[in-house]
């Protein structure tokens, strides 16, 4: 185990780099670019094998990733917000196709109006496609993920998008642990598909047409293997936790056991409220946070088990997504959370926070969790669904 | 899982098919019959024909086939009826027409 301090773009790439997967077709985008910019020169320095296929668009990007990955390679690419969105219809190909392609995100908002700066509209926009889905907080865990992110999936079968916050992880410099190669290369193994386009002796179609007497159950098979993906996550998990000592579930909960008033949230800003729910804790507030690592397959029973017996819950989602009813995570957390007992089941509210790089910091949480308190007191929820830090919004939280 | 594409059928049960609908085996489109979709029917009129062999190559499915330089009726099971043989042919060799 070695240290080394790296900004999370660097982290990735140099998780791909001890992993060495046979193909990567990318196209630059902020902030992500840095990914396929830092492995191009550990291609071009000859340290590792990795054919780089430099595509016009990230519709390509993505079409190269599938057309290896069918061929019966190991097959990655990294991309942000546009990019990403640019890729949609073929992250549908690639999920239904069952191609184990790993994609690092690095969360940005989506334009307009035009803005690089991070928030979760990119890959909570493309949620439903099929693909595996884990954040990460900080450096550390987004090079956790990645190292995890081939064995979960090439044995589910899915493709996975390993995703992490743009600028405040890809480009925040942290001293994270790095574990050797050899041990990297061994817990990911080689990459040995039962079926492939050059495989000799096995002539093999990909993609064909699925009339409606076919689609659904393909769709069944996909529902099915995003089902028992959480099982291989778990065991991924447990394998990763006796090699490295860090251990990762679907869900992290901080100050849960006993904890009246929680927030619930994906990425970077769990570090923000932890340090606003650790204070709280100091002042004899019995705060709570409850971070979503995974969001595909979604967490529901961790989620149920993490918050049944909470007084009031804000879930806090970085996408507008403009149900008019709160944000995606919100949506699913309180959905997950009908099937608890009413005299368990806490008061719950949609925050959408963090758009277009708005920040968040310390005291954002304190009054979250203030206003949390009086929801409680109140036995009832005044609003269900508020902005964080909006000028003007006088029912929205200022923090 | 090694389904072959014969033993997958419209009864065929979700885990039954082939994951990601891959197909282990090639040319499974002759088992496809778009000829299902005809509305005319290309009619051959073999004392017409001149064996030039200018509808083979044009006809998009193929559905032409050659044995010994010499064309042979027109393979109905994959015929979408779109013509263009009969278009081409300056013999009046093939007539589209209502069967």
């Amino acid at each position: 185990m070695k240290r080394d301090r790296m900004s999370g773009n660097e982290a990735v790439a140099f998780a791909m780099k001890q992993i060495d997967p046979d193909v990567m077709g990318a196209f630059p985008i902020t902030p992500s670019t840095e990914i396929p910019q830092y492995y191009s020169k550990y291609i071009a320095d000859g340290e590792v094998h990795t054919e780089f296929v430099a595509v016009e668009s990230e519709h390509s990007a993505m079409s190269t990733c599938i057309g290896a990955s069918a061929a019966g390679a190991r097959a990655i690419t990294a991309t942000s917000s546009a990019g990403l969105a640019y890729m949609w219809e073929l992250l549908y190909v690639a999920a239904s196709s069952r191609l184990p392609i790993t994609m690092a995100v690095v969360n940005r908002a989506l334009t307009g109006p035009i803005n690089i700066n991070n928030d979760h509209s990119d890959s909570m926009g493309c949620r439903d496609a099929g693909w595996i889905q884990i954040y990460a907080e900080n450096n550390q865990e987004v090079y956790d993920n990645y190292i995890q992110a081939m064995p979960i999936a090439e044995h589910c079968r899915l493709p996975i998008m390993i995703c992490q916050d743009g600028f405040i992880t890809s480009h925040a410099v942290e001293n994270i642990e790095l574990l050797e190669d050899e041990q990297v290369r061994a817990f990911v193994g080689d990459y040995e598909p039962d079926h492939y386009l050059l495989k000799k002796g096995e002539p093999l179609a990909v993609g064909p047409y699925g009339i409606s007497a076919y689609y659904m159950e393909i769709k069944k098979a996909q529902a099915e293997a995003m089902k028992d993906s959480r099982r291989r996550i778990y065991e991924v998990a447990d394998a990763f936790a006796k090699m490295s000592g860090r251990r990762y579930g679907m869900i992290e909960e901080y100050m849960m056991d006993d904890a009246e008033f929680a927030v619930v949230l994906i990425g970077s800003s769990a570090g923000t409220a932890k340090a606003a729910a650790r204070q709280l804790r100091d002042a004899g507030v019995k705060a709570g946070v409850v971070k979503v690592r995974v969001f595909r397959p979604f967490p529901w029973e961790e989620l149920q088990s993490a918050l049944s017996g909470v007084r009031a819950v804000a879930v806090m989602d970085k996408s507008e997504g403009f149900s008019g009813w709160g944000g995606p995570l919100f949506a699913e957390t309180r959905a997950a959370m009908y099937d608890v007992c009413e005299a368990q089941r806490p008061l719950m509210m949609s925050f959408v926070y963090g758009l277009g790089g708005r920040d968040v910091t310390i005291s954002t949480f304190d009054e979250i969790y203030g206003d949390l308190a009086r929801t409680a007191e109140a036995g009832k929820v005044e609003n269900i669904y508020r902005h964080v830090g909006v000028r003007g919004d006088e029912e929205g939280i200022q923090g | 899982m090694r389904e072959r594409m014969m033993n997958i059928n419209e009864q065929s049960k979700w885990y039954e098919l082939t994951l990601g609908a891959e197909i282990y085996e090639p040319a499974t489109s002759r088992e496809v019959k778009t000829g299902e979709w005809r509305v005319l029917t290309p009619v051959f009129h073999n004392e017409q024909c001149k064996q030039c062999l200018l509808c083979v190559p044009f006809c998009p499915d193929v559905s032409i086939p050659v044995e010994d330089g010499v064309r042979l009726e027109t393979d109905l099971d994959h015929c979408k009826g779109c013509g263009i043989c009969a278009k081409v042919c300056s013999f009046g060799a093939i007539t589209m027409e209502e069967v």
